[in-house]
This record gives structure tokens, sequence and C-alpha cells, in this order.
């Protein structure tokens, strides 16, 4: 069967596969500070209610009302606790933490109810729960709304951790988050919502924990996770004109995590370099160079390389966010050391 | 107050099942023969049995971490919490949530919390799939004085308002937040007036007279159920056992604690009821002893099942997740 697909930007990808699964199931529900807009306006919700601060739940309110687009106070607790309640009894919430940063006014109740009820309550419970939550720098936003912080949500047991990089898998993965029967955090990276990418019509699912080859490649592995495959990607192409031949591998999902695609690349090409904005130390790409010395030691001809944020937070002024920020040129760099 | 015969019955043993549970479990616990700690509910009986005897297994509350109360009120069996107590296969959490995390969804039961405040969003969560669905159920958050000061349950209150969420907020005032009394960690002269900061009802109960809450909660609940939205109940009692089991509870006299006893929820029902005729001796007796068998037999039960093979810590993280993923790496 053919499927036809036109081209979309990572925010409108977004946005429909919510309404696909809000359209398909009617226990799945939204509910976040400003998902809506503009609760108690006459007739918003048919003339352009907000649909968030950057739009991505835009229109949502007007096809399903506010009985299932839920415009919250700002109480992130309350929320995305209510949230965890509701999945525990029988909806499919997709709460949104506006920006990641906020998980620290809420995280009792994503990491102490929502991913433990589960275990605590020996199997009895599932809680079919998705947040999704802006994440990354380059915004100028600075320190309390521009981090990246999925490794946190990735070190915990119960959390299932997503991070979408181009608009078909933002689509993809978004459908089968919602459809997952375990909470899971949907990271969106704001720098991608413009970007744009064929998208197929219809729904879909990405499976989660699946790492995906955005480009082959024999010579080295750059393993990169959400905006940071466009700049492995960049990367890449600075590098063929050298002669070297990187293989991109898009993470796409944090945990659980595709071991096997990673490790086989890196049989394929005995080196690797991972490009991640997150902090550096306790983090995913920490995580992922402990696989490769783990179970893929013998297939090292060099040390893994890691390109991160610094051991920093998020600073305002655009030259000190673009160090911030790693760059095609470090990760040519880190390749340059170890091909 | 015109409660049925049956349903009188059925708060007497409720009651009585909770009193023989603790005190069992103090003694246990005393013993060493169950692990972490326990908090226990004896005092507090007239609360959970109040409020419940107007809830199905459809309806949901959420607990705290003193919460075999809520359990044994809300249906769940005592042999398979007292199972869980042991930290046996055959808990009802399969021995991995343990008293703090006691829980049986299947009843309606969403689970003792070890986090003080932890409960108030969830029980708006349930609140929200009632009204969701259109159903009638409502939702009840039992939570604590010491838990009346976290900003989760300030914001649950606010939320179930403005959503006109079918819940109920009840507060268990038992003087005491640990070791911290609630005249010094609360502003107000009593918290069920914090109810006018929500636009919402707020009662002040006497939490160890049972026909009280009864009825406060009966009206609370049948509002919630008429999608009017949520209610404040404060229910003041005592709690008999310390903070947690085996506490030194420097911080009230043994004066104080004695004269707890002269307001015994279960002993003022009894002299209402024989009083009144509504029930006799000779039927509360028999259920007295109806519940020390059915604590023997949990106990017996609890002792002679198995451990769970130590394999099962990797069970239940997940509806699905690489199982390779959750061992240990070596």
């Amino acid at each position: 069967m053919v499927v036809a697909t036109r081209v979309l930007s990572y925010r409108q990808a977004i946005n429909e596969a919510l309404r696909l699964e809000m359209r398909r199931d009617p226990t799945v529900i939204l509910m976040g500070e400003d998902v809506a807009g503009g609760a108690t306006v006459e007739h918003i919700e048919q003339e352009g209610a907000w649909g968030g601060p950057l739009g991505v739940t835009k229109s949502l309110v007007s096809e399903f009302g506010r009985q299932r687009v839920l415009d919250t106070p700002i109480s992130e607790a309350g929320f995305i606790g209510a949230a965890v309640g509701a999945a525990v009894t029988g909806l499919r919430p997709v709460a949104e933490l506006m920006f990641v940063d906020f998980f620290g006014v809420c995280m009792d109740q994503i990491f102490n109810q929502g991913a433990k009820l589960r275990y605590m309550f020996g199997g009895k419970a599932k809680v079919p729960m998705v947040i999704r939550t802006m994440i990354g720098a380059g915004f100028g936003a600075a320190g309390q709304h521009s981090g990246c912080h999925y490794s946190v949500f990735a070190h915990m047991p119960g959390l299932k951790a997503v991070a979408p990089a181009t608009p078909y898998d933002a689509k993809g993965l978004l459908i089968a988050a919602i459809r997952d029967d375990d909470p899971v955090m949907f990271f969106e990276h704001k720098m991608l919502y413009d970007v744009t990418g064929e998208v197929p019509e219809g729904d879909y699912i990405v499976p989660l924990g699946k790492a995906d080859i955005k480009r082959q490649g024999s010579d080295v592995t750059i393993v990169a996770i959400s905006r940071m495959v466009h700049v492995a990607l960049q990367a890449a192409e600075r590098l063929a004109v050298e002669g070297i031949d990187a293989e991109v591998v898009d993470l796409r999902t944090l945990s659980p995590l595709d071991e096997d695609t990673v490790l086989s690349s890196l049989a394929k090409t005995r080196r690797m370099v991972v490009v991640d904005e997150d902090n550096p130390r306790c983090s995913v790409a920490a995580d992922i160079a402990a696989l490769a010395v783990d179970k893929g030691f013998d297939y090292l001809d060099a040390p893994v390389k890691l390109v991160t944020a610094p051991h920093t937070p998020v600073p305002f002024s655009p030259p000190l966010e673009q160090f911030y920020i790693p760059s095609p040129e470090r990760v040519i760099a880190a390749v340059r050391e170890i091909v | 107050m015109d409660i049925p015969r049956e349903r009188l019955l059925w708060i007497y043993e409720r009651m009585a099942l909770i009193r023989a549970f603790e005190d069992r479990v103090a003694q246990l616990f005393a013993a060493g023969k169950l692990p972490g700690f326990v908090h226990l509910y004896a005092g507090e009986e007239a609360i959970a049995v109040g409020v419940c005897a107007h809830l199905t297994d459809r309806d949901f509350i959420t607990s705290t971490h003193r919460g075999h109360g809520h359990c044994i009120a809300k249906g769940v069996d005592v042999k398979a919490m007292m199972a869980e107590l042991y930290g046996k296969a055959t808990g009802v959490c399969k021995g991995k949530g343990g008293s703090m995390h006691i829980a049986d969804v299947d009843k309606g039961m969403l689970g003792a919390n070890g986090i003080v405040g932890g409960g108030p969003p969830i029980a708006c969560g349930a609140g929200l799939t009632a009204k969701t669905l259109g159903t009638d159920h409502v939702a009840v958050c039992f939570f604590g004085d010491g838990a009346a000061e976290q900003g989760t349950t300030h914001e649950a209150m606010n939320l179930a308002a403005i959503w006109k969420l079918p819940v109920v907020f009840v507060c268990e005032n038992n003087l005491y937040a640990e070791s911290t009394p609630w005249t010094y960690h609360c502003a107000a002269p009593d918290i069920a007036s914090r109810a006018a900061a929500y636009d919402m009802p707020g009662v002040l109960v006497d939490g160890t007279d049972v026909f009280a809450v009864y009825e406060a909660a009966g009206e609370a609940i049948a509002r919630a159920r008429r999608s009017e939205g949520p209610t404040l109940l404060e229910c003041r009692a005592f709690r008999y056992y310390g903070h947690f089991q085996g506490d030194a509870a420097t911080y009230r006299t043994a004066e104080e604690e004695a004269s707890y006893r002269q307001r015994d929820p279960i002993q003022r029902f009894r002299q209402t009821v024989l009083s009144q005729g509504l029930l006799s001796e000779d039927e509360l007796d028999a259920i007295d002893a109806s519940v020390k068998r059915a604590i023997d037999e949990a106990v017996e039960f609890a002792e002679t099942s198995p451990y769970p093979p130590p394999e099962e810590c990797l069970t239940d993280v997940y509806v699905s997740y690489p199982a390779e993923q959750l061992a240990f790496r070596h």
C-alpha cells in the first residue's frame, strides 16, 4: 500500500500525532498550562486559541473541546500527579510539562508516584501516561528554560524516555508513546519545532526502544540524541569531504536503550563518538560509553569520545550559549582524534 | 440517623478488624517478625470506616503512610495485607510494596503513600477519570494534618475545585505530624477552614465518632456524585501508637495518651448502639470473636507463605521492557 506523505514541521507532526490518537481513543486527554489557551474567553476555541506558548497543541481544543484539552493552573505537581491518577484509573493522559527544567516542582509525582506505582503495587496497576516536555538550548532562554535533563529520567526505573530528532520520528514515536502502557517522558527539542521533513498521512508507529541509522558509514559511529542528530549529520557531511565515512546512529529512545543497534554499528566501524546536549556527568552519553567499553570492548580500536554540553547551567549571552551547545566543529575534532 | 442494621454491623466489624489488625501488627513488629517500619492506625478507625461505608469497589481512595485502616475499610483482604507486611509472595503487592505502599487497585485502593502529600494530586486524577468517562464514581483523598502543609495538597484542592471534580478531601488530624503538634505547624485555628480558599465546603468533624464521620462523609460524597465538586472534611482523632511503631513518643505525655482512650471510637460505637438497642451485645461479641479468628488466620497465612524468589525483584517495573536491561550488568 502506498501511503501519501507530505512535508510537515516537527511541531505539526506532534500536533498530528495527538489529533489522530485523540480521534482514535476517547480516553486520550491533554492537560497542561495553556495547552488550549484563553480559558473563559468566549469562542476562542474556534478563533485562535494559543495551543501552548509555541503553538504545538494549537487547534486541538476546537476539535476535542475543553473537556479533553484541559488548561491547568500553574500547578505542575498538581496536574502531573492528576495525570498519574487518571492513568492508573483508566485514561491515557498526555500531560505537558512546558519546559523540562520545571521538573523540580513536580518530580515527586513523576518518579515517586508515576514511575513506581506499578512496581510497588506488585504489577496490579499500569500507568499509561505521556509527559511531553520541551528541552534544549539555542533560544536564549537561559538557565531555567534551556536544559535537556533527559538523563535524569533515563536513570529512573519505571519511566521510558524518548527524544525524537525528525518530524517522521516525532509523530511515530508519540503515537507509540500514547499507546504504550508505561509512563513515557517525551522530550521535544524547542529548536527542532520548525524543522521539516516527509511525514506519512494517517497513523503509524515508530517503536519505542529502536534506534535508527540516519547515515550509513564505515569509519566511525557517531551516536546522537535529539537536535544533536542534525549536528552529527552536518559533521558527517564535512568529514566525508576529507574521506572519513561516518555512520550516524539516532538513539531516538533513551530508555529502554537499543543496545543492539549501537553495538552493531560499533562492530562495523570500531570507533565511537557520542554527541549529547545534556550535561556530561552520569548522563546518557556516559552510559553509551560504558556500554561500548563493557559489551563492545573487543570492537574498539580507539577510545570512545564524548561531545557534550559542559557541566554548567545553560548561559544566556549568545556567545556563551553557542559555546555551550555541541557544534559540528567539536564533533569533527573528536572524530579526527580517533580516526 | 437512620443507618441500616447491616451497615451498622459492617461498621463495627471493620472498625474491630482494623483495631485487631493494628494491635497484632504492633506485637509482631515488637517481636521482630516484620521488616521495615509500620505506622499504625489504631484510634482513627472511625474515619476510614465512616467514610468508606459510602463507597463501592468502583470508587477510589488515596491513602497515607498510615494506610492499613484505609485498606481494611475499603475491603482489601487482610490475609493478603498481613502477608504483604511480612514481605511474602502472597502479599497483596507480592511483597514489593510493604506497609507504606500497600494497595489494591481492584478494590479502588490506590495505595498507601510513603510521601506525605503524595496522594492528593492522584485523587484528582481518579476524579478526572470519573468526570471524563461520565461515571458517578468518586475519589476520596485521605491525608494527615502534616500533609495539610504540603503544596501538593493545596494544588490538588484548587484543581478539584476549578474542575469540579468528584473528590472528597479527608484530613485526618491526629494532632501530630510525626512529633510536631498541629498547633505548631498550622497557622490557622483549624484545617477545615482552608476550604474557603478553594470555595468548597469545609467541615470540622469529631473523628472519634463514627456516626458524625458517616454523616458528614455521606453528604460530601453525595455532593461529589452529583458533580457539585469537592469538599474538605477535617476529622480530629487520636493515634494510639507512635508515629511509627517503636517511636519513643517523648513529644506527648502518658496522661495525654491515656486520655485518648476515653473517646475510643469503638467503645463509643458500642455504647451508642447498645443504649439505643440497635445491636445486641451478643452480636458485637460474635463480631469480636470472628475478627480475632480472621487475624489469627491472616498471621498463620502470612507466616506459612513463601518469600518471593529473588528474581521477582526484576518483574513489574514496566508492562514491557527488555528484561536484560532490568538486570544487573554483571
